[in-house]
C-alpha cells in the first residue's frame, strides 16, 4: 500500500513538473486526423506534409524550437485559448467569425473551395438542383457554415469530426456530395478510393463566409509573437523558400496560391 | 452565462431527445429479446452453442463500445464499394444512416452484458423448483415460460436497471457517426454558437434527469412484483 | 500509390502500422495506469469523508459521486477537458501566477482520474463499511491513531472485499480511456483510426484495436485473479 501511494504520487507530481518543464517551446496545434497533403502521419508515425514543412520552415526563420501537439479539430480554437497550444496550424481559413474569438497570422495559403460527388457525370451543384441530397463537411469550418447557409433549406447537411471521414462517407455511398477545400479534396480524388467513386462536381462562388484564406491562428493578447509569424512567413515568400517547398509537392501547385510577399 | 440560443434550437433538441430515448428503448428491448438465448444456451451447456454464446459475451464485454460502433460504421461502410448492387437494394436507405449502424451496436452490446448478466439469473434460480415443476408435468418450455424466465428476470432486476442506465450513458457516443441524438443536438449548437459549456451543461442535466427517471422507474416496477420470502 | 498488402500493413518498423498500434496501446496502458492510481487515492480520501463525521464533507462527496455517475462518460470527458485547463488557468492568473501549459496526456489522465475517483469512492466505502466494527474498536481500545489505524486495520480488512470491484474499475478505465480518442489525444484507438484514414483499411484497423483492447481485458482478468487469491488468503472460500 505504502509503495502504491508513493507510485501515485511520483506520477501526479511526474504529470505537473512535465507539463510545467515543456512550457518553453512553441506548440504548433494540428488536427489529429489524415489531413493530406497538407498533414498527415505516415506509417512510420511521423507528421509530414506540405503544412508540416512550412512549420519547420517558419520555426527555423522565427529562431524558435517548436513542438507538434496533436487536437481534435472540433476542440482546437478551446485547446488555443486555454492555453494547450499557441498557434493553430491547421489549414484554418481567416474568417471574420473566428476573427471575434482569435487573432490571425497573414495568409499562408490559399485555395479555391469545391464539392465533388459520386460519379455519374452530373455537374449541376446550384442549391436547387441538389434540393433533396446529402451533402457532408467537416465540422467548424467555412464549409459547413457555407452549407448550412446556402444547402440548408433544400439538402441534408452532414457534419463529420474529419475530413477523412466526410470523404469515406462519400466514397461508402452514405452521402452524395461533400464540399471542402480544393487542394485537400483534389489529393482525395487522385487516390484508389477516390478515382473509383467520385468526381469534381465545381467550384463554389467567392463568399465572406469563406474567408480569405489560410493563416495560423493566435490568441488575441499574442500580438507580439503575430508580429514574429507575420515577419517569418514574408521573409519565407520573398526568399522564394515557400515555393521552393511546394516543388515537393507537384500535385499542389496547380490548386494552392502563395503568399508573394 | 448566456442562454438566447435556446429558443432557437429547442425544436432540435427535442428531437435530438427523441432519438437519444428510442436508441435506448429498441436497444434495451431487442439487446434483451437477444440476451435470453444468449444466456439459455450457456445456461444449458449447450454442446455446440455454449462456447460460441460465450466467445460473443466476451468479446462484447472485453471491448470498448467506442471501437465496436466504428468497426460497425466505418468498418462496414468501407466494405460497401466492393458489394455490388448495394445502393439499389431495398435496405440501401437504412445503411446509409448512421442511426441504423448506433442501434446495431447498442443492440449487440446489450446483448452481450445482458447474456452474461441472464446467465448468472438463470442459473440463480433454485433447483428445486424447477424441479417441483417438471414434477407437474409441466412441458420443458412451459417450465422456462412459467417458472424459470420469470423468476430468473425478477432476480436479475436491480442489475438489469443498472445496465440500462448505463446504456443510457453511452447513447451520446452515436453523436460519432452522424447521429443527431441529444449529445449530437448539443455539439451543433456549440458549433454554430461558439458557446462551449452552455449548451454541454443543458444537455448533461438532460442526461441526469433521465438517469434518475431510470433507476426510480426499475425501483418503482420491482415494487410492483409480488414476492413471496 | 499503390496500398501494401495485409501482413506488410501491420508490420512493425516504418513501412507499417504494427509498431503505431503497439505505442497507442502503450499510451492507453498509460492512462489508464495513471487515472486508475490517482482515481484510488481520491477514493480513499473519499470514502473515508464518506464514512467520517464531517456534514459538509459528506454532503459535498455525495454531490461529486452522484453526478459522475448519472452522467455520461463522453459529456464529462468533454467538460472537464475543454473548460478544466481554462478554468485552471484562469485561477492561476487570477492569484498572479503564470499560467501553464496543460499536456494532453495530463488532461486526459486527470478527466479520467476524476471520474474513477468517483467510482472508487463508492466500491471502498462499501468495502469499508463491510469491515466488522469490533475490529476498528479493539484498535481504538489498544490506542492505535487514526492513520495508524486506517494503515494497520482499515485497509488490510479492506483491501479483500474491495478487490472484485477494483478490478471491474480498471477494466472500465481501459476500455474509457478510448473516449479521449474523442477530444483528439493518440491513445490506442486515435492511432487505429488515424491508421485506418490513411490506409483506407478501416474494417480490418479497428478489429485489430478490438482484439488488444479484449487482450488487455484477458489478461487483466488472469491478473486480477492472482491478486484477489492471494488477499483472500486465511479468508472462508467463497461460493
Amino acid at each position: 500500500m505504502k509503495s502504491f501511494i508513493r507510485v501515485a504520487a511520483a506520477s501526479v507530481f511526474a504529470l505537473l513538473v512535465g507539463s510545467a518543464a515543456a512550457q518553453a517551446d512553441l506548440k504548433f496545434g494540428v488536427a489529429a486526423e489524415p489531413y493530406p497533403p497538407f498533414s498527415s502521419k505516415d506509417a512510420s508515425g511521423k507528421w509530414v506534409g506540405w503544412e508540416i514543412d512550412m512549420m519547420n520552415a517558419v520555426c527555423k526563420q522565427m529562431n524558435e524550437k517548436c513542438e507538434l501537439v496533436e487536437v481534435a479539430w472540433d476542440g482546437i480554437i478551446p485547446a488555443l485559448t486555454s492555453k494547450q497550444i499557441d498557434v493553430i496550424w491547421s489549414s484554418m481559413s481567416i474568417t471574420d467569425e473566428r476573427k471575434k474569438t482569435i487573432n490571425f497570422t497573414n495568409m499562408y495559403y490559399d485555395t479555391q473551395t469545391v464539392i465533388i460527388g459520386a460519379k455519374d457525370g452530373d455537374k449541376d451543384i446550384t442549391p436547387e438542383h441538389l434540393k433533396g441530397k446529402t451533402i457532408g463537411a467537416q465540422v467548424s469550418t467555412i464549409h459547413e457554415r457555407y452549407l448550412q447557409k446556402y444547402y440548408g433549406a433544400g439538402s441534408e447537411i452532414k457534419t463529420y469530426q474529419t475530413q477523412d471521414e466526410a470523404n469515406n462517407d462519400l466514397a461508402a455511398g452514405r452521402l452524395d456530395y461533400v464540399q471542402a477545400d480544393g487542394s485537400a479534396l483534389d489529393a482525395f480524388l487522385k487516390t484508389e478510393q477516390g478515382q473509383a467513386c467520385c468526381e469534381f462536381k465545381g467550384q463554389v462562388p467567392d463568399d465572406p463566409i469563406l474567408g480569405e484564406g489560410v493563416g495560423g491562428g493566435l490568441r488575441k493578447e499574442d500580438t507580439e509573437l503575430k508580429a514574429k509569424f507575420d515577419k517569418a512567413i514574408s521573409e519565407l515568400a520573398t526568399s522564394g523558400e515557400i515555393q521552393k517547398i511546394t516543388e515537393n509537392y507537384p500535385e499542389l501547385k496547380p490548386v494552392i496560391v502563395l503568399p508573394t510577399s | 452565462m448566456v442562454w438566447d440560443w435556446l429558443p432557437t434550437y429547442m425544436p432540435l433538441l427535442i428531437n435530438g431527445l427523441w432519438i437519444t430515448l428510442t436508441l435506448l428503448i429498441l436497444s434495451t428491448v431487442i439487446g434483451m429479446i437477444f440476451a435470453v438465448p444468449l444466456a439459455l444456451v450457456q445456461a444449458l451447456q449447450s454442446p455446440y452453442l455454449a462456447t460460441p454464446a460465450r466467445a460473443f459475451c466476451t468479446f462484447i464485454r472485453g471491448t470498448p463500445l467506442l471501437v465496436q460502433l466504428w468497426l460497425l460504421y466505418f468498418g462496414l461502410g468501407s466494405l460497401f464499394p466492393m458489394i455490388p448492387g448495394i445502393r439499389q437494394s431495398f435496405l440501401w436507405p437504412v445503411l446509409r444512416e448512421g442511426y441504423f449502424y448506433a442501434l446495431l451496436a447498442f443492440i449487440i452490446s446489450v446483448a452481450g452484458y445482458e447474456g452474461e448478466i441472464m446467465r448468472g439469473a438463470f442459473l440463480g434460480v433454485p433447483k428445486g423448483e424447477l424441479e417441483a415443476a417438471k414434477a407437474f408435468g409441466m412441458s420443458p418450455w412451459k417450465v422456462f415460460r412459467r417458472i424459470w424466465f420469470p423468476r430468473a428476470f425478477r432476480l436479475a432486476l436491480p442489475v438489469l436497471a443498472g445496465e440500462t442506465a448505463l446504456t443510457l450513458k453511452a447513447t451520446p457516443l452515436a453523436a460519432t457517426v452522424t447521429v443527431l441524438d441529444l449529445f449530437g443536438v448539443s455539439n451543433k449548437i456549440r458549433q454554430d454558437t461558439y458557446r462551449v459549456y452552455e449548451p454541454l451543461l443543458l444537455v448533461l442535466v438532460a442526461y441526469v434527469v433521465l438517469y434518475f427517471f431510470i433507476v426510480w422507474a426499475f425501483h418503482w416496477y420491482e415494487k410492483r412484483i409480488p414476492q413471496k420470502r | 500509390m499503390a496500398q501494401p498488402g495485409f501482413p506488410e500493413i501491420l508490420s512493425l518498423g516504418d513501412q507499417g502500422y504494427g509498431d503505431e498500434l503497439l505505442r497507442g496501446a502503450l499510451v492507453t496502458l498509460q492512462i489508464s495506469a495513471c487515472a486508475y492510481s490517482i482515481g484510488l487515492v481520491i477514493g480513499l480520501a473519499g470514502a473515508m469523508g464518506k464514512l467520517g463525521s464531517n456534514r459538509i464533507v459528506r454532503w459535498i462527496l455525495a454531490l461529486y459521486t452522484t453526478i459522475v455517475r448519472a452522467s455520461p462518460d463522453l459529456i464529462i470527458i468533454l467538460l472537464l477537458y475543454y473548460a478544466g485547463t481554462g478554468l485552471l488557468n484562469s485561477m492561476l492568473t487570477a492569484r498572479g501566477y503564470t499560467s501553464v501549459h496543460v499536456s494532453g496526456f495530463a488532461a486526459a489522465v486527470a478527466v479520467l482520474a476524476f471520474m474513477y475517483g468517483a467510482y472508487s469512492t463508492e466500491v471502498l466505502r462499501s468495502a469499508i463499511q463491510a469491515i466488522p466494527v469490533g475490529q476498528i474498536e479493539a484498535a481504538k481500545a489498544v490506542g492505535m491513531n487514526p492513520w495508524l489505524r486506517f494503515r494497520r486495520i482499515i485497509v488490510p480488512a479492506m483491501l479483500p472485499l474491495a478487490i472484485p470491484g477494483m478490478g471491474n474499475l480498471w477494466l472500465n478505465v481501459t476500455k474509457d480511456s478510448s473516449l479521449i480518442a474523442v477530444v483528439g489525444y493518440t491513445e490506442l484507438l486515435l492511432a487505429t483510426r488515424q491508421a485506418a484514414g490513411n490506409t483506407k483499411q478501416y474494417f480490418m484497423f479497428f478489429l485489430c484495436a478490438a482484439f488488444i483492447y479484449l487482450a488487455i481485458t484477458l489478461v487483466s482478468n488472469q491478473a486480477f485473479k492472482r491478486i484477489e487469491a492471494r488477499f483472500r488468503r486465511g479468508m472462508p472460500k467463497l461460493g
